[in-house]
């Protein structure tokens, strides 16, 4: 289409082909996301080579104090003027050192095969009591080795800044230049190398809490850790990707392989409905809140904005129990002569529904909240044009404002999909998986999601390697879709713009 | 023709105000019934009428008065020194790392950032347990410390919202700065904070709100000490079978105390979230 046949569309047709272009661009983009991975790929890589190069080239080049510091850390430093500089590196590789003498290497060494030494029972000669004799601690094993492994990577990092600051200092002496002394660096710590002081703090406690149990976790998954083998009284070990071919596995009866897939599935369906039923119904509530010949805008706004504000545990401990068999429902259901429902207890098709609806009043002012400011974006003339043509406001709600708001808000739609996916409050607090009358599902009930399944697992049946990898699984689907969203939306790419 | 034009108007308004008044009844009426059963004297659990026959305070006094079961006002401290703290560390961390990502251009910073959103996506649960034994190790278990390690240690990741709101800035004004020999120190406490209030009362009330509403952490890290439980945990505890016939009337009343400062906070973020957040995401 030419851009002055796109000028000739009428404000409705406009609005349809940029829908129509956006969502044809879907695949373009996916292609792009593709390559853009491949590409971060390849920069690694070339990078890891360009820092051996460097690495070599700096050995080869530098002078002999240099060259020592490529064994006794900061020694180039230290003999260049850069006292504090040099004791520094040299207090990390000594610490280094220590750790790993006295603690690191007997986990590292045992990290192959998660330690071998069972724990015993024999009888004290003493006291003729039966006592165990703990062997190997897998899991502290895995745990500390990860750890390990982690300061390691740490001291490659300093160790190869360290022969950097040695050769730089090298030449900055050959170049006739002064080193920095100590208080000029900590003094730039405030100015030039600003980032670092800001990021050290927050780098190290994410590090710690967020990353080490993370890799720990993934690592899991790989193992026999499950209800079978729990430290410290037995062993595990690896298996590969034991774990995931259970997990795809369908067999007959009760069994890992079919509730993964009956939980995916309503996984999947609960994050459709929640997310539109939610979108839908808040904007359709946002647009009468809105029109122009209705009052008391803002009484009718706090009605429906007060539940977001009062604590989800709150409401939903709230609702789960105005909902029990005995809560305060069925009592006045009861009382009008009304047979009672058993809302979690009976059949899944009922305790679905009724998740849906509470999720809706959980929900829905959360789109009023987060859609009237766009709703009131639209154009005007669009609607203008629409009614001189004669389309009543259900028409034009679905010829122009959906349209226009599934094309400004798909970023905002996909976001709420993956938070739907992991939506653990509301079944965990609502059904906590109930009702578990289905006997094929293992450690599950109906109404469970993948992430409920996930923490049953790890609370209930110790399985941690299933959970582990149902946890990969989800980070998966998860993570595609929110990079794809990142990708389609603006604001990466014009960060810019405004500075 | 515009006599019908205006009736069909007079209509249609009406049917919306129906919707709306239903739709907003039902959105308020648990919230209301919460409020009016937390002074009820009479019955157990559920009773089978709207109003109540009989108000009282009793069941908030008990929560203060009898505490050899449920400690209420503990609960409620825990949870207030845990959120401080939490708080304190959380706003620092994001502040810090977002001013980072927005305002200082250093070598891998584009990195640094994906490695922070892909971080995001993991479900929280995985490394749950893993926590419980890293603290375990740390010997921070059923401690309120743990709490609070659990609750900030990862705040640094949620950088997005306030970074954009750095992005607002003009850069002009570092510049200006920097000519005039200012430190990039002196640029973040002098210029940059004094002009982000929305941004941290935001960030601010958000932490702070955080502890109140959990309970699943609670849950792990303290197990059955209940003398370190939170307030969110403790009321969750109420409604379990064994407790909820003698305590229900006690939950209705404690998830009032807890709802009313949380609720009036609520509503002041939300004006700094609108201000904050249409100034940092209009790029959409």
């Amino acid at each position: 289409m030419t851009f002055i046949e796109y000028k000739a569309l009428s404000p409705a047709d406009k609005v349809k082909y940029k829908v129509g272009e956006f969502f044809s661009q879907i695949p373009n983009k996916l292609s792009v996301f593709g390559k853009t991975i491949a590409n971060f790929f390849k920069n690694l890589i070339a990078k890891i080579i360009a820092g051996f190069k460097g690495y070599g080239s700096r050995f080869a080049n530098g002078d002999m104090a240099t060259k020592i510091s490529y064994i006794v850390m900061g020694f180039g430093n230290f003999t260049r003027g850069q006292v504090g500089k040099g004791l520094a590196f040299l207090a990390a590789e000594i610490l280094y050192f220590i750790y790993m003498a006295n603690f690191g290497l007997a986990y590292l060494n045992k990290f192959d095969t998660l330690g071998t030494v069972k724990t015993t029972q024999t009888i004290n000669p003493d006291t003729g009591r039966p006592m165990s004799v703990y062997g190997d601690n897998s899991m502290l094993i895995l745990l500390y080795g990860t750890l390990t492994i982690l300061i390691t990577f740490v001291l490659i990092g300093i160790y190869v800044a360290n022969t950097k600051a040695a050769y730089e200092a090298e030449l900055a002496l050959k170049a006739g230049k002064k080193n920095l002394t100590l208080k000029e660096e900590l003094a730039d710590f405030l100015d030039g190398k600003y980032h670092v002081t800001m990021l050290s703090l927050p780098v190290l406690l994410i590090s710690v809490f967020t990353i080490l149990p993370l890799a720990f976790m993934i690592l899991i998954a790989f193992t026999s850790y499950d209800g079978q083998h729990t430290p410290p009284g037995n062993l595990f070990t690896w298996v590969g990707l034991e774990t995931f071919r259970n997990v795809f596995k369908v067999t007959e009866g009760a069994s890992k392989g079919y509730t993964f897939v009956s939980l995916t599935k309503w996984t999947i369906i609960w994050a459709i409905f929640a997310t539109f039923s939610n979108y839908l119904v808040g904007m359709i509530l946002a647009l009468m809140i809105n029109k122009k010949s209705i009052k008391f805008k803002s009484l009718w706004r706090t009605m429906f904005v007060i539940t977001v504000a009062v604590p989800q545990f709150v409401s939903l401990l709230l609702m789960n129990q105005m909902l029990q068999d005995d809560g305060v429902v069925n009592v006045i259901l009861e009382r009008m002569g009304m047979q009672p429902i058993s809302f979690f207890n009976s059949t899944a098709f009922v305790a679905r529904v009724t998740v849906i609806v509470i999720n809706m009043w959980v929900g829905v002012p959360y789109t009023i909240l987060q859609t009237t400011g766009i709703l009131l974006n639209i154009p005007e003339d669009l609607y203008e044009s629409a009614r001189i043509d004669g389309a009543t406001p259900v028409v034009q709600f679905f010829q122009i404002t959906l349209p226009y708001m599934l094309f400004v808000t798909t970023p905002y739609l996909i976001q709420s999909f993956v938070g739907n996916i992991n939506n653990f409050n509301v079944i965990y607090l609502l059904t906590d998986g109930g009702p578990s009358k289905n006997p094929n599902l293992y450690q599950a009930g109906e109404t469970d999601l993948l992430v409920t399944w996930l923490f049953k697992l790890t609370m209930n049946s110790n399985d941690y390697n299933t959970a582990a990898a149902v946890g990969i699984l989800v980070f998966i689907v998860c993570a595609t879709l929110s990079l794809i969203t990142f990708n389609l939306s603006k604001s990466s790419r014009n960060e810019e713009e405004f500075s | 023709m515009i006599k019908s034009y205006k009736l069909s108007r007079t209509i249609s308004d009406i049917v919306i105000y129906v919707v709306l008044g239903g739709l907003g009844l039902l959105w308020v009426s648990p919230l209301v019934w919460l409020v009016l059963h937390s002074f009820r004297k009479e019955g157990g659990v559920s009773v089978p009428y709207v109003f109540p026959k009989e108000y009282t305070l009793d069941n908030y006094l008990d929560l203060f008065t009898k505490t050899e079961v449920f400690d209420y006002p503990r609960w409620f401290l825990n949870t207030f020194v845990v959120a401080v703290f939490a708080c304190i560390i959380s706003t620092l961390s994001v502040l810090m790392v977002s001013y980072a990502f927005s305002r200082l251009r250093f070598k891998s910073r584009k990195t640094f950032i994906n490695i922070g959103m892909v971080l995001g996506m993991f479900p929280g649960f995985m490394t749950m347990i893993a926590l419980y034994y890293l603290l375990k190790a740390m010997n921070l278990t059923q401690t309120l410390p743990a709490l609070v390690i659990c609750y900030s240690s990862g705040a640094g990741l949620g950088f997005a919202i306030s970074k954009g709101f750095f992005d607002t800035i003009p850069r002009a004004l570092d510049e200006a700065a920097t000519i005039d020999g200012a430190t990039r120190n002196e640029i973040f406490w002098k210029i940059i904070l004094p002009m982000s209030k929305p941004i941290i009362v935001y960030t601010v009330l958000t932490s702070f709100i955080g502890p109140w509403c959990d309970f699943i952490l609670v849950k792990i890290i303290m197990g059955d000490k209940r003398d370190n439980f939170t307030v969110a945990m403790g009321l969750r505890k109420m409604t379990e079978k064994e407790y909820k016939q003698n305590y229900f009337k006690q939950f209705l009343a404690g998830s009032v105390l807890v709802a009313i400062p949380i609720t009036v906070l609520f509503m002041k973020m939300q004006n700094y979230y609108v201000e904050g957040v249409t100034a940092g995401g209009v790029k959409g």
